[in-house]
Protein backbone atom coordinates (compact mmCIF):
# COMPACT_ATOMS: atom_id res chain seq x y z
CA UNK A 1 0.00 0.00 0.00
CA UNK A 2 1.07 3.49 -0.61
CA UNK A 3 1.56 6.37 2.08
CA UNK A 4 1.24 9.99 2.18
CA UNK A 5 4.67 9.98 2.54
CA UNK A 6 5.68 11.10 -0.64
CA UNK A 7 3.93 13.80 -0.74
CA UNK A 8 6.34 15.96 1.00
CA UNK A 9 8.82 15.75 -1.87
CA UNK A 10 5.77 16.83 -4.37
CA UNK A 11 5.01 19.57 -1.91
CA UNK A 12 8.90 20.80 -1.80
CA UNK A 13 8.98 20.63 -5.79
CA UNK A 14 5.62 22.89 -6.10
CA UNK A 15 6.56 25.41 -3.45
CA UNK A 16 9.39 26.40 -5.53
CA UNK A 17 7.22 26.27 -8.79
CA UNK A 18 4.66 28.66 -7.07
CA UNK A 19 7.53 31.48 -6.20
CA UNK A 20 8.18 31.64 -9.62
CA UNK A 21 4.31 31.51 -10.67
CA UNK A 22 3.55 33.83 -8.62
CA UNK A 23 5.41 36.78 -10.09
CA UNK A 24 3.85 36.11 -13.09
CA UNK A 25 0.41 34.80 -13.18
CA UNK A 26 -2.91 34.63 -10.82
CA UNK A 27 -4.78 31.57 -11.28
CA UNK A 28 -7.11 33.97 -13.36
CA UNK A 29 -8.48 31.15 -15.14
CA UNK A 30 -11.51 29.31 -13.79
CA UNK A 31 -13.12 26.53 -15.33
CA UNK A 32 -16.41 24.77 -13.54
CA UNK A 33 -18.24 21.50 -14.30
CA UNK A 34 -21.60 21.60 -12.78
CA UNK A 35 -21.92 18.21 -11.50
CA UNK A 36 -25.50 17.84 -9.50
CA UNK A 37 -27.76 14.89 -10.17
CA UNK A 38 -28.14 15.54 -13.77
CA UNK A 39 -24.71 16.61 -14.23
CA UNK A 40 -23.71 13.37 -12.87
CA UNK A 41 -26.41 11.20 -14.62
CA UNK A 42 -24.75 13.05 -18.20
CA UNK A 43 -21.27 12.34 -17.45
CA UNK A 44 -19.59 14.92 -16.13
CA UNK A 45 -17.22 12.84 -13.70
CA UNK A 46 -15.32 12.03 -16.87
CA UNK A 47 -15.15 15.42 -18.16
CA UNK A 48 -13.93 16.99 -15.35
CA UNK A 49 -11.14 13.94 -14.33
CA UNK A 50 -10.47 14.92 -17.90
CA UNK A 51 -9.95 18.25 -17.20
CA UNK A 52 -7.68 17.74 -14.20
CA UNK A 53 -5.49 15.53 -16.29
CA UNK A 54 -5.03 17.83 -19.68
CA UNK A 55 -4.31 21.02 -16.71
CA UNK A 56 -1.71 18.84 -15.20
CA UNK A 57 -0.05 17.82 -18.06
CA UNK A 58 0.14 20.95 -19.61
CA UNK A 59 1.02 22.64 -16.43
CA UNK A 60 -1.69 25.47 -17.24
CA UNK A 61 -0.68 26.84 -13.42
CA UNK A 62 -2.99 30.16 -14.25
CA UNK A 63 -5.97 27.53 -14.27
CA UNK A 64 -8.52 26.65 -11.29
CA UNK A 65 -10.73 23.90 -12.08
CA UNK A 66 -13.47 23.31 -9.57
CA UNK A 67 -16.97 21.83 -9.58
CA UNK A 68 -21.03 23.55 -8.64
CA UNK A 69 -24.20 22.10 -7.76
CA UNK A 70 -27.24 22.21 -10.72
CA UNK A 71 -26.49 24.78 -13.42
CA UNK A 72 -30.61 24.94 -14.13
CA UNK A 73 -30.25 23.60 -17.61
CA UNK A 74 -30.30 19.92 -16.89
CA UNK A 75 -31.34 18.91 -20.77
CA UNK A 76 -27.91 20.70 -21.85
CA UNK A 77 -25.81 18.90 -19.21
CA UNK A 78 -22.99 18.09 -18.73
CA UNK A 79 -22.69 22.05 -18.46
CA UNK A 80 -19.00 23.94 -18.00
CA UNK A 81 -18.32 27.61 -17.59
CA UNK A 82 -15.14 29.10 -18.11
CA UNK A 83 -14.16 32.14 -16.98
CA UNK A 84 -10.93 34.30 -18.68
CA UNK A 85 -9.97 37.97 -18.44
CA UNK A 86 -10.37 38.17 -21.69
CA UNK A 87 -14.30 36.58 -23.09
CA UNK A 88 -15.36 36.82 -19.24
CA UNK A 89 -18.12 33.69 -18.49
CA UNK A 90 -18.44 31.24 -21.62
CA UNK A 91 -20.83 28.62 -21.05
CA UNK A 92 -20.38 25.30 -22.94
CA UNK A 93 -23.46 22.77 -23.04
CA UNK A 94 -23.09 18.38 -23.66
CA UNK A 95 -19.40 18.34 -22.92
CA UNK A 96 -17.43 15.43 -23.59
CA UNK A 97 -13.88 14.22 -22.51
CA UNK A 98 -13.29 15.07 -26.08
CA UNK A 99 -14.88 17.69 -26.45
CA UNK A 100 -13.10 19.26 -22.97
CA UNK A 101 -9.95 18.19 -24.50
CA UNK A 102 -10.69 20.63 -27.30
CA UNK A 103 -11.98 23.41 -25.33
CA UNK A 104 -8.59 23.38 -23.24
CA UNK A 105 -6.28 23.17 -26.65
CA UNK A 106 -8.69 26.21 -28.60
CA UNK A 107 -9.87 28.48 -25.95
CA UNK A 108 -7.87 28.14 -22.79
CA UNK A 109 -4.47 27.89 -24.26
CA UNK A 110 -5.47 29.56 -27.90
CA UNK A 111 -7.66 32.04 -27.11
CA UNK A 112 -10.70 31.21 -29.29
CA UNK A 113 -13.80 30.31 -27.97
CA UNK A 114 -15.22 27.00 -28.98
CA UNK A 115 -18.69 28.56 -30.55
CA UNK A 116 -19.92 25.28 -32.00
CA UNK A 117 -20.28 24.46 -28.12
CA UNK A 118 -22.12 27.22 -26.88
CA UNK A 119 -25.84 27.30 -25.97
CA UNK A 120 -27.03 30.03 -28.52
CA UNK A 121 -25.52 27.41 -31.07
CA UNK A 122 -27.84 24.65 -30.45
CA UNK B 1 -26.67 5.78 -13.36
CA UNK B 2 -24.70 3.24 -13.58
CA UNK B 3 -22.25 3.23 -10.87
CA UNK B 4 -22.63 3.29 -7.33
CA UNK B 5 -20.01 5.22 -6.95
CA UNK B 6 -21.67 7.80 -9.56
CA UNK B 7 -24.51 7.44 -6.47
CA UNK B 8 -21.68 8.57 -4.11
CA UNK B 9 -20.38 11.57 -5.80
CA UNK B 10 -24.08 12.78 -5.82
CA UNK B 11 -24.67 12.19 -2.18
CA UNK B 12 -22.29 13.43 -1.01
CA UNK B 13 -23.29 17.13 -3.23
CA UNK B 14 -26.30 17.10 -1.17
CA UNK B 15 -23.77 17.17 1.73
CA UNK B 16 -21.79 20.35 0.30
CA UNK B 17 -24.90 22.26 -0.21
CA UNK B 18 -25.62 21.13 2.85
CA UNK B 19 -22.19 23.11 4.66
CA UNK B 20 -20.33 19.92 5.80
CA UNK B 21 -16.63 20.53 6.52
CA UNK B 22 -16.23 17.11 7.03
CA UNK B 23 -17.63 14.14 5.35
CA UNK B 24 -16.85 10.50 6.15
CA UNK B 25 -17.44 7.76 3.45
CA UNK B 26 -17.74 4.34 4.41
CA UNK B 27 -17.64 1.55 1.80
CA UNK B 28 -17.27 -1.90 3.50
CA UNK B 29 -17.54 -5.47 1.33
CA UNK B 30 -17.52 -8.42 3.93
CA UNK B 31 -18.77 -11.56 1.90
CA UNK B 32 -21.88 -11.08 0.29
CA UNK B 33 -23.19 -7.75 2.05
CA UNK B 34 -21.79 -3.91 0.32
CA UNK B 35 -22.15 -1.42 2.74
CA UNK B 36 -22.20 2.32 1.55
CA UNK B 37 -22.38 5.09 4.34
CA UNK B 38 -22.02 8.86 3.81
CA UNK B 39 -21.92 11.13 7.34
CA UNK B 40 -22.28 14.36 7.35
CA UNK B 41 -22.02 17.31 9.79
CA UNK B 42 -23.77 19.96 7.34
CA UNK B 43 -27.17 21.95 8.95
CA UNK B 44 -29.19 18.34 8.57
CA UNK B 45 -33.05 18.44 7.71
CA UNK B 46 -36.15 19.04 9.77
CA UNK B 47 -38.14 16.21 10.59
CA UNK B 48 -41.00 17.41 7.95
CA UNK B 49 -38.39 17.34 5.11
CA UNK B 50 -36.81 14.30 6.14
CA UNK B 51 -40.19 12.53 6.17
CA UNK B 52 -40.51 12.84 1.83
CA UNK B 53 -37.33 13.35 1.08
CA UNK B 54 -37.27 9.85 -0.49
CA UNK B 55 -39.93 11.18 -2.84
CA UNK B 56 -38.22 12.45 -6.27
CA UNK B 57 -40.69 15.85 -5.89
CA UNK B 58 -38.61 16.86 -2.55
CA UNK B 59 -35.98 19.44 -3.56
CA UNK B 60 -34.90 22.75 -1.99
CA UNK B 61 -33.21 23.53 -5.05
CA UNK B 62 -34.60 26.76 -7.09
CA UNK B 63 -33.63 25.67 -10.21
CA UNK B 64 -36.01 23.19 -11.06
CA UNK B 65 -38.54 21.37 -8.76
CA UNK B 66 -37.79 17.95 -8.90
CA UNK B 67 -34.97 16.32 -6.22
CA UNK B 68 -33.70 12.84 -7.70
CA UNK B 69 -30.37 12.30 -5.83
CA UNK B 70 -31.85 10.50 -3.12
CA UNK B 71 -34.69 8.41 -4.78
CA UNK B 72 -32.31 7.22 -7.62
CA UNK B 73 -30.11 5.89 -4.78
CA UNK B 74 -32.72 4.28 -2.93
CA UNK B 75 -33.80 2.39 -5.73
CA UNK B 76 -30.24 1.73 -7.14
CA UNK B 77 -30.25 -0.57 -2.93
CA UNK B 78 -33.34 -2.06 -3.05
CA UNK B 79 -32.87 -2.80 -6.86
CA UNK B 80 -29.91 -5.25 -6.06
CA UNK B 81 -32.09 -6.76 -2.29
CA UNK B 82 -30.04 -4.05 0.02
CA UNK B 83 -31.71 -1.82 2.44
CA UNK B 84 -31.61 2.41 2.91
CA UNK B 85 -31.83 4.48 5.74
CA UNK B 86 -31.34 8.05 5.84
CA UNK B 87 -31.02 9.93 9.64
CA UNK B 88 -30.45 13.57 9.89
CA UNK B 89 -30.72 16.13 13.09
CA UNK B 90 -30.88 19.59 12.66
CA UNK B 91 -27.48 21.75 12.89
CA UNK B 92 -25.78 18.10 13.92
CA UNK B 93 -25.39 16.81 10.61
CA UNK B 94 -27.01 13.48 7.95
CA UNK B 95 -25.78 9.60 7.41
CA UNK B 96 -27.46 7.94 4.60
CA UNK B 97 -26.88 4.46 4.59
CA UNK B 98 -27.55 1.96 1.48
CA UNK B 99 -26.88 -2.04 1.72
CA UNK B 100 -26.68 -4.14 -1.51
CA UNK B 101 -26.34 -7.58 -2.00
CA UNK B 102 -23.03 -8.28 -3.95
CA UNK B 103 -24.08 -10.68 -5.90
CA UNK B 104 -27.52 -9.74 -6.72
CA UNK B 105 -27.97 -9.67 -10.55
CA UNK B 106 -29.28 -5.69 -10.56
CA UNK B 107 -26.63 -4.81 -8.50
CA UNK B 108 -24.84 -1.96 -9.98
CA UNK B 109 -20.77 -2.21 -9.53
CA UNK B 110 -19.07 0.09 -7.46
CA UNK B 111 -17.17 1.52 -10.46
CA UNK B 112 -14.28 4.22 -10.62
CA UNK B 113 -14.45 5.31 -7.02
CA UNK B 114 -11.11 7.47 -7.46
CA UNK B 115 -12.56 9.65 -10.07
CA UNK B 116 -15.51 10.25 -7.39
CA UNK B 117 -13.20 11.09 -5.25
CA UNK B 118 -11.10 13.22 -7.61
CA UNK B 119 -13.86 15.24 -8.60
CA UNK B 120 -14.98 15.58 -4.72
CA UNK B 121 -11.56 17.01 -2.85
CA UNK B 122 -11.05 20.27 -1.93
CA UNK B 123 -9.67 23.02 0.42
CA UNK B 124 -12.87 23.94 2.07
CA UNK B 125 -14.02 20.22 3.28
CA UNK B 126 -12.46 17.28 4.67
CA UNK B 127 -13.24 13.86 3.48
CA UNK B 128 -12.30 11.07 5.21
CA UNK B 129 -12.70 7.08 3.20
CA UNK B 130 -12.44 4.44 5.02
CA UNK B 131 -12.44 1.35 2.30
CA UNK B 132 -12.98 -2.33 3.44
CA UNK B 133 -13.13 -5.54 1.93
CA UNK B 134 -13.16 -8.69 4.06
CA UNK B 135 -10.41 -8.05 6.39
CA UNK B 136 -8.13 -5.73 4.05
CA UNK B 137 -8.78 -1.69 4.80
CA UNK B 138 -7.29 1.46 4.02
CA UNK B 139 -7.84 4.99 5.04
CA UNK B 140 -7.37 8.05 3.48
CA UNK B 141 -8.22 11.58 5.01
CA UNK B 142 -7.61 14.66 3.39
CA UNK B 143 -6.65 16.55 6.62
CA UNK B 144 -3.62 14.16 7.12
CA UNK B 145 -2.72 15.43 3.68
CA UNK B 146 -3.47 18.91 4.09
CA UNK B 147 -1.18 18.99 6.98
CA UNK B 148 1.57 17.48 4.71
CA UNK B 149 0.95 20.10 1.88
CA UNK B 150 1.06 23.33 3.92
CA UNK B 151 -0.30 26.05 2.00
CA UNK B 152 -0.23 23.97 -1.28
CA UNK B 153 -4.02 23.78 -2.44
CA UNK B 154 -5.06 20.45 -1.86
CA UNK B 155 -7.35 20.16 -5.29
CA UNK B 156 -3.95 21.59 -7.47
CA UNK B 157 -3.94 19.21 -10.57
CA UNK B 158 -0.53 18.05 -9.86
CA UNK B 159 -1.58 16.79 -6.33
CA UNK B 160 -4.89 15.48 -7.62
CA UNK B 161 -3.13 13.17 -10.09
CA UNK B 162 -0.56 12.17 -7.14
CA UNK B 163 -3.76 11.00 -4.74
CA UNK B 164 -5.52 9.34 -7.87
CA UNK B 165 -2.42 7.18 -8.20
CA UNK B 166 -2.71 6.43 -4.68
CA UNK B 167 -5.85 5.74 -4.12
CA UNK B 168 -6.13 3.38 -6.98
CA UNK B 169 -3.33 1.34 -5.97
CA UNK B 170 -4.52 0.94 -2.57
CA UNK B 171 -8.10 0.45 -3.65
CA UNK B 172 -7.16 -2.37 -6.16
CA UNK B 173 -4.65 -4.12 -3.06
CA UNK B 174 -7.74 -3.93 -0.86
CA UNK B 175 -10.13 -5.61 -3.49
CA UNK B 176 -7.53 -8.57 -2.92
CA UNK B 177 -9.18 -9.73 -6.20
CA UNK B 178 -12.76 -9.51 -5.70
CA UNK B 179 -15.30 -7.54 -8.26
CA UNK B 180 -16.64 -4.75 -6.39
N1 LIG C 1 -27.03 15.64 3.49
C1 LIG C 1 -28.07 16.49 3.49
N2 LIG C 1 -28.13 17.51 4.39
C2 LIG C 1 -29.16 18.38 4.40
N3 LIG C 1 -30.21 18.32 3.53
C3 LIG C 1 -30.21 17.33 2.61
C4 LIG C 1 -29.15 16.38 2.55
N4 LIG C 1 -29.43 15.50 1.54
C5 LIG C 1 -30.60 15.92 1.00
N5 LIG C 1 -31.07 17.02 1.63
C6 LIG C 1 -32.33 17.73 1.32
O1 LIG C 1 -33.16 16.86 0.58
C7 LIG C 1 -33.49 17.41 -0.68
C8 LIG C 1 -33.60 16.32 -1.72
O2 LIG C 1 -32.32 15.75 -2.02
P1 LIG C 1 -32.08 15.02 -3.42
O3 LIG C 1 -30.63 14.67 -3.52
O4 LIG C 1 -33.04 13.89 -3.55
O5 LIG C 1 -32.47 16.10 -4.50
P2 LIG C 1 -31.75 17.51 -4.76
O6 LIG C 1 -30.38 17.48 -4.20
O7 LIG C 1 -32.66 18.58 -4.31
O8 LIG C 1 -31.65 17.56 -6.34
P3 LIG C 1 -30.74 16.59 -7.25
O9 LIG C 1 -30.11 15.58 -6.33
O10 LIG C 1 -31.70 15.99 -8.22
O11 LIG C 1 -29.70 17.45 -7.90
C9 LIG C 1 -32.42 18.44 -0.95
O12 LIG C 1 -32.89 19.48 -1.80
C10 LIG C 1 -32.07 18.95 0.46
O13 LIG C 1 -33.01 19.94 0.87
MG1 LIG D 1 -29.04 15.81 -4.60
Amino acid sequence: MKTIAEIKAIRDKMQAEIIDRDKSHNKDIRIIVGMATCGIAAGARPVFNTLVDEVAKRKLVNVKVSRTGCLGMCKLEPIVEVYTPNDGKVTYIRVTPEKILEIIDKHIVGGNVCTQYLVENE
Amino acid sequence: MRELSLHILDIVGNSVRAGATLITINITTVDNLLTIEIIDNGHGMSKELLDTVCDPFTTSRTTRKVGMGIPLFKMACQCAGGQFTIDSTRNVGTTVKATFLVNHIDRAPLGDLVSTMITLISEDIDYLLDYQVDDRRTIFDTRQVKQELGDIPIDSPEILIYIKDLLTENIITVNGGRNI
